[in-house]
């Protein structure tokens, strides 16, 4: 880390993200801690090879898709802010009590906004459908060279079949939510912080 | 007018002049002549003992002051930011499959919901993972009046600059002074004296005025340093013919063990100061140089490795398995090379006190002159060092298995976490092998094992 204190976050951007988010000040000061360590560049932003310098990350399957949900449409650089927004899906849910804003508009780490995440990392071009080619690719990913393309492809006819209600052969969120209804999607998908 | 200005040069001649001889004979009274002899004049602890407390009021008074403006502290933590489950591929994929449906959860098969698993093992790496953080300076929980580990700077009351402006004068303008001429003493007398220890013929004499020498060399080293060292369990301390291993964090770690016993150093030649202190050391004792070439040829290292320790009369080679500097919070993968020899190892482990100055040696950002000055402009450097027993291969253990038993049981010794990843990642990219691993781990879910299906 050495002596980074010159680039310290100003009091309201902390604020701004907070509301934005909904991590807490010390949250959101050691997740910029771990970001200036990562922008290896020392420009205030992040590139495609700073994610991919991290060994645990490098060495998962979908590494390169999760890699992808940083970057907003066209772009290579993501900043603080980006990455807070990308990275506030996985704060546990809040208890419903707690925020009754009618104007805050559905919050970043919702069951709903945690399922959509997860939807994007299927749907590669990003036409709000999983068609079988996209889940083939993604399962591709997954599994290596370990099972055969035929295998592979009945895999995905079966699970298309179990999930495609309206017979167009491919996954829409709709779909997608029905078939995880039962999963317990608020705490696979949340990360808790320590302190 | 003249005269009395000529006079005046005289007499600031005269005074350089004393003040220069009193410098010089403190010098040799306290601190070299000691170093000669091996003994300590307990000036070291002293200082110790007074920087501690120092810092622990420095560090009540920002927390003070970050009270007083109502702030919220930056508060560095050691043992990582969020809750990690230390759960298998296999058990947490079938934990989150167990909340879709009531199936029979051992037959194989695919579920969407088995990208969360992957999804959330990502998000977690990219929040906090274990290894690049070894790469760079530990974090400290207390402030030690140096700027280079401070966040919390703008809590600074005056009383506190001023004393860490005081701390910078005394750092730069007599601490650093004082340790460049030792270390420039220090150097200047192995060179020298190896080279006329070299001029002896070969016998026991030659190898006790060396070792000799090179314990005064060092001593004077550690005490340019300001390295205040405990040593422990100075029973096992290796012996000729072994192999001694250590975790790395810097080159000072050298210094700190060659201080309290005479090894074999094995490295690559180079050229310029180091390579003069390299020709003059082998002239006195014999140390393995591997020329630039030969270091990547495995089995030169290893004949020229178990040549040394099977001759008893050559000292302990001194190697550090991990390749490369780690921050002394961990310990990471030890290189299998050393350990294929098959002769005894005596593990060591060298913790650092962070609080006085950070040792780590981060090769990426600072060149070893800089580094020096940064070592030498700290307050100290202190550090423990443990001599742990003796080792060998155990029957049906393979080298990788030794090493990472050699391993574990430093980072114990040391309270540093014990690591699996190679230290190499801190240039290299992760070998494509390890994504291979978990590709199949998941595969094996989808379709079950390929003796399963044979039986079926």
């Amino acid at each position: 880390m050495g002596s980074r204190a010159s680039t310290l976050l100003r009091d309201e951007e902390i604020e701004e993200i907070k509301k934005e988010t909904g991590f807490s000040h010390s949250q959101i000061t050691r997740l910029y801690s771990r970001f200036t360590s990562l922008d290896k560049g020392e420009n205030g932003t992040l590139c495609r090879e700073d994610f991919q310098r991290i060994p645990e990350l490098a060495i998962n399957p979908l590494g390169d898709r999760i890699i992808n949900t940083f970057f907003p449409e066209g772009e290579d650089q993501v900043n603080f802010r980006g990455f807070m927004r990308t990275l506030a899906h996985f704060r546990p849910i809040d208890d419903p009590e707690k925020n009754k804003d009618p104007n805050v508009s559905e919050p970043l780490n919702s069951r709903n906004n945690k399922l959509l995440f997860a939807f994007r990392l299927y749907d590669l071009d990003k036409d709000d459908k999983i068609s079988r080619d996209e889940l083939l690719q993604v399962l591709r990913m997954m599994v290596g060279v370990n099972i055969s393309d035929d295998q592979l492809g009945s895999i995905a006819d079966r699970t298309i079949q179990e999930a495609d209600q309206d017979g167009d052969s491919s996954i829409s969120f709709t779909e997608f939510i029905k078939v995880l209804e039962k999963v317990d999607v608020e705490q696979k998908m949340s990360i808790r912080f320590l302190h | 007018m003249f005269f009395f200005l000529f006079s005046f040069d005289s007499l600031i001649c005269i005074l350089l002049g004393i003040s220069f001889t009193v410098w010089f004979t403190l010098l040799l009274v306290f601190i070299i002549v000691p170093a000669i002899f091996g003994v300590s004049l307990g000036i070291r602890k002293l200082y110790m003992k007074t920087l501690l407390k120092i810092f622990k009021w420095a560090t009540l008074r920002i927390e003070r002051g970050a009270k007083e403006k109502n702030h919220l502290l930056y508060k560095p933590y050691t043992n990582g930011i969020i809750a990690k489950e230390p759960m298998s591929l296999e058990e947490e994929i079938r934990e989150i499959r167990r909340s879709v449906s009531s199936k029979d959860l051992s037959s194989p098969e695919f579920e969407m919901s088995d990208i969360f698993y992957f999804c959330r093992k990502g998000v977690e790496s990219i929040m906090d993972d274990e290894v690049t953080k070894r790469f760079s300076p530990e974090e400290l929980e207390s402030w030690n009046l140096l700027t280079r580990s401070n966040y919390n700077f703008q809590h600074i009351s005056l009383r506190l600059t001023v004393l860490w402006g005081l701390g910078l004068l005394i750092r730069y303008c007599f601490l650093l002074p004082l340790r460049v001429t030792l270390a420039f003493t220090g150097v200047g007398l192995l060179v020298v004296g190896t080279t006329m220890v070299g001029i002896l013929p070969n016998g026991r004499f030659k190898n006790f005025l060396s070792e000799k020498v090179h314990l005064m060399c060092y001593r004077i080293c550690v005490r340019a340093l300001t390295a205040i060292i405990t040593y422990h369990d100075s029973e096992n301390k290796p012996k000729n013919g072994g192999i001694c291993v250590a975790n790395h964090t810097s080159p000072i770690d050298v210094i700190i063990l060659a201080s309290d016993g005479c090894y074999a150093m094995v490295g690559q030649v180079h050229g310029g100061l180091m390579g003069i202190i390299q020709r003059s050391m082998v002239k006195a004792c014999p140390h393995i140089w591997f020329e630039r070439s030969e270091v990547k040829d495995r089995n030169l290292v290893a004949k020229r490795l178990s040549d040394h320790v099977e001759d008893k009369t050559k000292l302990p080679i001194l190697i550090f398995p991990e390749g490369t500097c780690i921050n002394n919070t961990s310990v990471m993968m030890f290189k299998k090379g050393s350990f294929e020899i098959g002769t005894t190892m005596y593990p060591v482990a060298i913790k650092y006190d962070p609080r006085f100055g950070d040792a780590f040696w981060n090769s990426s950002k600072f060149g070893m002159v800089s580094y020096l000055l940064r070592m030498m402009s700290s307050w100290a450097i202190v550090c423990s060092v443990w001599y742990l027993p003796p080792v060998t291969r155990e029957e049906g253990e393979d080298a990788v298995q030794f090493a990472n038993r050699v391993k574990s049981a430093i980072a114990r010794q040391g309270g540093l976490v014990d690591l699996l990843w190679d230290g190499g990642l801190k240039r290299e990219k992760v070998k494509g092998t390890f994504k291979e691993e978990q590709q199949k781990l998941y595969s094996k879910m989808l379709v079950g094992n390929p003796e399963d299906r044979s039986r079926s």
